[in-house]
Formats: C-alpha cells, sequence, structure tokens
C-alpha cells in the first residue's frame, strides 16, 4: 500500500486563484493552533496578529515600508519564475544594492547635492545586478544550476556585509556599534510620514513588469521559454538571452530594494541587517501567482505577517520569529495547493503497483 | 528440436488500434532471429510483451514448451530472458561495476562484481574496465555495459533493439563476433534492425512484421536485401500520380555540403548533405526514424546554425549561418514533427501561437516591442477558417485541439505567409485521413502556386503521394533525390536500409 501522485487531465484555472486563498486559510487554522498550544486564546491572539495592525495609523505606514521592498524584489522574481529562471539569492543581490548605496556616504560623505541620491539608487541597482550576473553566467557559460549558485552567493553577500560594516566602514565615532555613518540630507530617500520613495518605485516596477508581461512581445518571450523552452527555440528566441535577462531584471529590482530600504528607513548600514526580504519576496512570488500585480496583494499580506509578529511579541510577550512560522507554513501550504491542482493522491496497493508497471 | 520461446496467436490492442495481430513466431535455443519491419509495423510492441514491460490483449507465451505469463521485466529476468535496449538507462557519474551492482540482485560486492564483469567481458570480447566512469565512455562501451549486465544473469534469451543503430562499423563487427559466440553457446538472440545487410549477415531466421501482423519468416541467408526490403514495405505501394510539374523552375533551396555534429551521444551526425528544390517541387526525404531527421530539420530550420553560411541558400542567398527567423524573413516557413512543445505552445491560445513563429516577419504582430492582438487573433481566425479547423471557443489553447485540427492550424499557420520555401517534418503524423488528405493538398498547391517544398516523412504512402521527387536519408547521409516515378518500393527500402551510404573504406580511398 503506498501513496501516488497522479497527474490531473484539466487543471482548473479557478483553483490556481483559489489556491492562495485556501493556503491563507489552512495558515490561519494552524496557526490558531500554534498560539493554543502555546495557552493564549486562539482568537484573540490572531486577531492582534493579523487585524489589530490594520486599525492603526502607523502600523498601516509601516505595512507600505515593509511591503515596498517585498513588492519590488517579489514583482522580479515572478518575471524570472516565469521564464522558468530560478534566481534564489534576492536576499544576496538585495544586500549587495545596500552595500552599494552605502558607499557613497561612506567614502563621500559631505557629497550633498541631489544627484548623490540618483547615484546612490543607481549604484543600488548595479550591486543587485552584477551579484545576479555571476549565477547567469554559471548557469548560461557552464550550465551550473542556478538554484543553487544564487542560493549560496547569498552568504557571501552576507559575510561581505558584515566584514565591511565591522571593519573598514565602520563609523569612526560610533562608540565601536558595527554601524556605518549615519546618511545625511540627499542621500536619503523623501519621506512621507514613513513611507519613502521606494513604495513608488515598487508601484511603478509592478505595474510596468505586468505591462510587460501581458503586452509586450518580451514578455511573450519570456512566457514562452518559460513553458515550452523547444518552442521558444523555434520562435528564434535565446534562452541564454532569457536568463541573463531575468537576473538582471530581478537582480536589479532586488538592489533597488536594498539601496531605498537603507535610504528611506535606516538611513544607515548595520549589522545584522535583513529581516530576510529577499527570501520572504519568493514567498510573495508564488503567493502572488507570478503576475506582477498579485505580487503587489501578496507584498502587502507578507508585510502584515511581518508586523502581526512585531504586534505579538509587544502584545503578548511571544517572540517575534513566529513571524517566520507563519511564513513558512504558508508557502508549505501553498505549495502544497499548487500540487494538488497538478496532481491528484491515490492510495495504490501492491498489485495495482505491479499492474502499473506491467502495463 | 524444442523451441524455446514461442508466441501463439499473440494480439495486442492500443484502444482500437492492433498494434500486433494474431502473431505467432518460435525461437529456437542458439538461433539469432531477426524481427524485421518499417516504424510502426510492431517490433517494439511485440518485444515489449516478450520482456514483460506490456501485457497482451489475447494470445499466449510457452517458454520451453510451457506456457507462461510475464507480468513484469522482473519475471523475463527471472525465466532468463534479457534485453539490451537502444536508449541505454546509465548513470554517467557511477562506474561501470557501480552501474552493473545496481541492476544485481542481492547484496553488494563490489571486489567479486569487478573480477567477474572482467571475466565475462574477456569472454566475449567486450573490453571494458569495470572501473571507469560511465560519462568519460564512447556509446559502443556504453552498449557493452548493458550487454555484459545482461550476460551476468546468465540468459537464455537476448532481446537487442536496434543495437547497431548508434555504433560505428567497427564496432558493430565486434558486436555481431558476441552475438555469434553468445549463439554458440546456446543463448537464442532476438535482434532488431532496419539494415537487412547486417540481418543477412547475422541472423539464422528472419520475422517480418507488417501493420502488426507476421507477413513471412524467412532464412536471410536465402534472401537478396531487396526482396527483404520488398517483403518489409510490401508491394502495395502505389505509384500514383506522376503530374511532373515543369523542371525549369529557379532552385528556391539549395543545400550543398550540409554538415552538422552531433550533439549527444544519441544524436545522428548529419555528412556532406546536397539537395536542391526548385519552384513548384515537392521534394520528400524519405527514411527510417532517427536516421538524422531531428538534426536535419533543426540545420535547414536555423535552430542549429550551421558552420558555413553557403551550407544553405533561400533564393540564391545564403543563411547557413543565420537563425530560424531570418531565415523566415528571407521568405522560408517551417513546421517541426512535435506540434505540442515545438510547433506550438501547448498552454497558449491559438493566437498567442501565431505570435509564436510569425513575430519576426509579420511586423503588424509586433510593433514598438508590444505584440498587437488584434491582429494575432486575426490571423488565427483567418488560418482556422481556411484550414477548417474545429474548436470550441473562438481562441482555445493549443492543447484542447485533437491532433489532426492542430496539426492543420500549425501548417495553415505558416501557409498563410505564402512562403516561398516550405520545410515540413512529419506533416500528417497521428493525423486522421480527414486532416491528413487536407494538409497534404494544402502543401502539394503552394508548390503548384511556384514555392518549393521539402518534406521529410516516414510515410511511404504520403511520399508517393505528394513528391515530385524522393531522396532517402539514413545515418545522417542523404541519397540523390530521384524522380518518385522511376522508384520502386524495393529501391527505397534498399536506400532506407542504407545502400547509398558511402562506406568508411571509400571515404579512405577518397582522401
Amino acid at each position: 500500500m503506498r501513496l501516488v501522485l497522479e497527474k490531473r487531465a484539466e487543471h482548473s484555472a479557478k483553483m490556481a486563484l483559489l489556491s492562495p486563498i485556501i493556503a491563507l486559510a489552512l495558515t490561519v487554522v494552524v496557526g490558531g493552533v500554534i498560539f493554543a498550544l502555546r495557552g493564549l486564546d486562539p482568537v484573540e491572539a490572531l486577531y492582534v496578529y493579523f487585524i489589530e495592525p490594520l486599525t492603526q495609523d502607523w502600523a498601516r505606514q509601516q505595512l507600505i515600508v515593509k511591503a515596498a521592498p517585498l513588492v519590488l524584489i517579489g514583482a522580479g522574481l515572478a518575471v524570472a519564475y516565469s521564464a522558468n529562471v530560478w534566481n534564489i539569492g534576492a536576499e544576496g543581490q538585495f544586500i549587495l544594492g545596500a552595500l552599494l548605496a552605502g558607499m557613497v556616504p561612506v567614502y563621500f560623505t559631505s557629497w550633498q547635492t541631489p544627484d548623490a541620491m540618483v547615484a546612490m539608487i543607481l549604484l543600488g541597482v548595479i550591486g543587485g545586478m552584477a551579484w545576479a550576473m555571476a549565477p547567469a553566467v554559471l548557469k548560461t557559460r557552464f550550465g551550473a544550476n542556478d538554484i543553487l549558485s544564487s542560493l549560496m552567493l547569498v552568504y557571501v553577500a552576507q559575510f561581505l556585509f558584515d566584514w565591511l560594516v565591522r571593519g573598514p566602514w565602520r563609523d569612526p565615532q560610533g562608540f565601536n556599534f558595527p554601524k556605518t555613518v549615519n546618511f545625511d540630507g540627499w542621500q536619503l530617500l523623501p519621506r512621507w510620514g514613513d513611507i519613502h520613495l521606494g513604495a513608488l518605485f515598487a508601484l511603478i516596477a509592478a505595474l510596468a513588469l505586468f505591462l510587460m508581461m501581458t503586452r509586450m512581445l518580451k514578455g511573450f518571450e519570456l512566457k514562452v521559454l518559460g513553458a515550452a523552452p523547444r518552442a521558444g527555440r523555434f520562435a528564434g528566441f535565446s534562452g541564454a538571452r532569457a536568463v541573463i535577462f531575468c537576473f538582471l531584471l530581478s537582480g536589479g529590482l532586488a538592489g533597488l530594494a536594498g539601496a531605498s530600504d537603507v535610504m528611506g528607513l535606516s538611513g544607515q548600514l548595520q549589522t545584522p541587517y535583513s529581516p530576510g526580504y529577499g527570501f520572504v519576496a519568493i514567498i510573495v512570488a508564488f503567493l502572488g501567482r507570478l503576475n506582477p500585480v498579485g505580487v503587489i496583494i501578496a507584498g502587502l499580506l507578507l508585510a502584515l505577517s511581518f508586523i502581526g509578529g512585531e504586534n505579538v511579541q509587544v502584545a503578548l510577550g511571544i517572540s517575534d520569529k513566529i513571524a517566520k512560522v507563519f511564513q513558512g507554513i504558508l508557502l508549505f501550504f501553498l505549495l502544497a495547493c499548487d500540487t494538488m491542482i497538478l496532481y491528484r493522491i491515490r492510495l495504490e496497493t501492491s498489485r495495482q503497483a505491479a499492474a502499473r508497471a506491467g502495463g | 528440436m524444442d523451441y524455446l520461446l514461442e508466441a501463439l496467436h499473440v494480439t495486442k490492442l492500443f484502444g482500437a488500434l492492433k498494434a500486433n495481430d494474431d502473431v505467432t513466431l518460435r525461437v529456437k535455443p542458439g538461433e539469432i532471429h531477426a524481427f524485421l519491419g518499417e516504424n510502426g509495423a510492431g517490433k517494439s510492441t511485440l518485444v515489449k510483451m516478450i520482456y514483460g514491460a506490456l501485457q497482451p490483449s489475447a494470445g499466449e507465451f510457452r517458454w520451453m514448451g510451457r506456457r507462461v505469463a510475464i507480468p513484469s521485466p522482473a519475471a523475463a529476468r527471472k525465466l532468463g530472458i534479457g534485453m539490451v535496449f537502444q536508449h541505454f538507462s546509465l548513470f554517467e557519474a557511477l562506474t561501470v561495476a557501480e552501474n552493473i551492482a545496481l541492476a544485481m540482485p542481492g547484496p553488494f560486492d563490489m571486489k567479486a562484481l569487478s573480477a567477474r564483469i572482467a571475466s565475462v567481458s574477456r569472454e566475449y570480447g567486450l573490453p571494458l574496465e569495470p572501473s571507469a566512469v560511465v560519462a568519460d565512455l564512447s556509446v559502443g562501451e556504453r552498449q557493452r555495459i548493458e550487454i555484459v549486465r545482461c550476460l551476468l544473469q546468465e540468459p537464455r534469451l537476448l532481446i537487442m533493439d536496434e543495437p547497431t543503430a548508434v555504433l560505428t562499423p567497427q564496432e558493430a563487427d565486434q558486436l555481431f563476433v558476441t552475438l555469434t559466440r553468445l549463439a554458440g553457446e546456446g543463448c537464442a538472440v532476438i535482434y532488431i534492425s532496419h539494415r537487412l545487410e547486417e540481418v543477412k549477415r547475422l541472423c539464422h531466421n528472419a520475422t517480418i512484421l507488417r501493420h502488426g501482423k507476421v507477413v513471412a519468416n524467412v532464412d536471410p541467408a536465402e534472401e537478396t536485401a531487396a526482396s527483404l526490403a520488398r517483403l518489409m514495405v510490401g508491394g502495395d505501394i502505389h505509384v500514383v500520380r506522376a503530374v511532373a510539374p515543369d523542371a525549369g523552375g529557379a532552385v528556391r533551396l539549395a543545400l550543398s555540403g550540409l554538415e552538422l555534429e552531433a550533439d549527444g551521444p544519441f544524436a545522428v551526425a548529419l555528412k556532406d548533405i546536397s539537395l536542391e528544390v526548385r519552384a513548384g517541387e515537392v521534394v520528400a526525404v524519405a527514411g527510417v526514424a532517427g536516421n538524422g531527421q531531428a538534426e536535419f530539420f533543426d540545420a535547414v530550420s536555423g535552430e542549429r546554425r550551421l558552420a558555413d553560411d553557403a551550407m544553405i541558400a533561400l533564393d540564391g542567398r545564403p543563411v547557413g549561418r543565420s537563425g530560424v527567423n531570418a531565415r523566415r524573413k528571407a521568405g522560408a516557413a517551417f513546421v517541426p514533427e512535435e506540434r505540442l512543445g515545438h510547433g506550438a505552445v501547448p498552454g497558449f491560445t491559438l493566437s498567442q501561437n501565431v505570435v509564436l513563429t510569425r513575430h519576426a516577419c509579420d511586423p503588424q504582430l509586433a510593433r514598438g516591442g508590444f505584440v498587437n492582438r488584434e491582429a494575432a487573433t486575426g490571423i488565427a481566425a483567418r488560418v482556422s477558417k481556411a484550414f477548417d479547423v474545429r474548436k470550441a471557443k473562438p481562441d482555445p489553447e493549443a492543447r484542447s485541439l485533437s491532433g489532426g485540427n492542430l496539426q492543420k492550424f500549425v501548417v495553415g499557420r505558416e501557409l498563410d505567409r505564402r512562403p516561398g520555401v516550405l520545410v515540413v517534418n512529419q506533416p500528417t503524423w497521428g493525423v486522421d485521413a480527414g486532416a491528413s488528405a487536407t494538409i497534404r493538398q494544402a502543401i502539394v498547391d503552394l508548390a503548384r502556386q511556384g514555392s518549393a517544398v521539402l518534406v521529410i516523412s516516414q510515410d511511404l504512402d504520403e511520399i508517393f503521394e505528394i513528391a515530385d521527387r524522393i531522396a532517402v536519408i539514413s545515418r545522417g547521409q542523404l541519397s540523390d533525390a530521384y524522380p518518385a516515378a522511376s522508384l520502386s518500393a524495393e529501391r527505397i527500402g534498399l536506400l532506407m536500409a542504407g545502400a547509398h551510404e558511402r562506406r568508411e573504406s571509400a571515404h579512405a580511398a577518397r582522401a
């Protein structure tokens, strides 16, 4: 007796859209069980986690601040994943974006004209692209697996960041804290309350990529190569060029997210730094159905999971690591639901197995 | 003498299709028994049943006179039946001995196993180094691993599925020595091949299949290659039409000295292919599957670029190094063999699939980087109407269409451009009779309007129906193109079996 995954003949388009909602519902249920096991009232805890942040103005602003990098990165990843290009290293590209943007305040502290801001943003994009270029070249030239090489470069980026911020880039007047000088003036992004320019970047990027994927030949090319590489070659599209394009695009957006985040939020490089936006954005891309507009909604939802985590820590005294648990459970259920769209589970006796092997 | 294996009135149905129809045959111990037949004649189905991978719908097998069921390959191996497949299943990162150990029952004892491999390979003239890593081995050496793997289980019947298709002539000679030796020891061999000379040389007995039925059982030594070919292809090929077009049309597609290296162990290299297709004519490339047709299509379409621009010319313009879209812009159109996943994206709508092959040569479809959906929908509707593509929705996904309807769409999408040169691989493979007739008619009509058409096909009926001239491809070499009316079925059978191939010695003499 064993479980067998059997391919479904028909894939329901309705279920493909419903799947994230089902996954979310299951996550809430399991989340309630986890709270109950910790001896908390699950209804109250879930309220504190998911609803309360939405009732307060500062939390709503935080939601947008946290969603901005998730949407920026997630929209780029959605495009890459549609083309079957697996950039798992957005976290590293995000860090490199922050680092390269931070170079300006560290080395040119007194550069205080508007072009400093533009330069920092561009450097952030370049940093993310450069970091993403490595797995792209390794894949197209040597056939190296893009999942592994892009993921492993995340750790290199983290150590590079750590070394720079603790070492050569440390603020001499910083009382030995592992941080750089504070960014100042034109080295910061304009803000409205807590919300900074990064939110606008995210919105523009998501809408532009939506346009590209639905209306433009480039998006058509990427979708063909993702769905049927052989047909893509027949259409005269180059798989290698698409890999490089997708890595540059998603890496550049991750770098932009990193630059905007340090320039709009922290105003300095400090370690430990990233809350893992680059990895959470992978969930965002899938939850948004690899659709850049869907990514906006998914990005807000995952931002809520971060804020909810902080909120339960404050209100109920459990670790904000609970946010990671919720994010993991959500991805698990989402992938499970998606699998059930493509396959059905069947119990198979050993006799049937033999018959299938024979026939 | 007692028979080792008997198949009695074996029938295998796939839906309504009779892959094997009342097949009866007998194999003696120590006999090398050839199964001959065209593609789709039912050879593979028959050996899969003998090897336990398929079950007969009716009829029975007897093993040494006793009625047996062979429910699985494991059961077949237990009886003493081994099979060497055309495509090997080896782990490239493992050594020879490790690969063999994986297939052996019982616990691993690498040392003892390596010693046995060495002794068996020496005994049968199959040189193999047990500690060599498979990735470093040639195709011939890999095949030896598969053979040794079977021999270690001391089979009484060995099935070889087109073993020489991937071998050099020297490797093939070596293999024949081994098989003869095995037969001498009483092991029976079932030998599937299209190469008639080989069969004549090696086999004691040949069963010839056509359309799933046994049409003859002969002693190949007493037949000629020509008579075997006639039996295989059948005398019933009708040479119908001989409406010769004007021979004076301009050359629209010219291949000269086209060469392409094999890009994998199972790929075929193309050698010195030359062919001219003139305006107004249909030229067909016949041949048994796997003789380089796929590579030939890729080379002509530009999906694989060639080393030299002069190898292909479209209307006199060299395009060998250009890609597929440049060749389309030069007036060519292509229809690949695989409809789903190559000619069309399964999950895309028909209008999106119009964009797939026409975005570069139809300026109205993609302007300023944007796709013009209205134009694409319009073309899809026009093609569907012209070719009677039956569909449930105005613009359905490609995969929802039946094979025949999708093929009509894929062919129609290209014909709609009125291309000057059309290259089609297997235009009616797996397509119902009605759609086939529509497609063949459209192809001939296009040629009569002044285009040059090159059809690659394994269907001789189709070739004789539409082609003005016929060339045959075998192991990556193309014969001259002969007027269809001048070719007999026998001659084609011989060409398919490689009669036009230049021998290695001939090459050496030239050099």
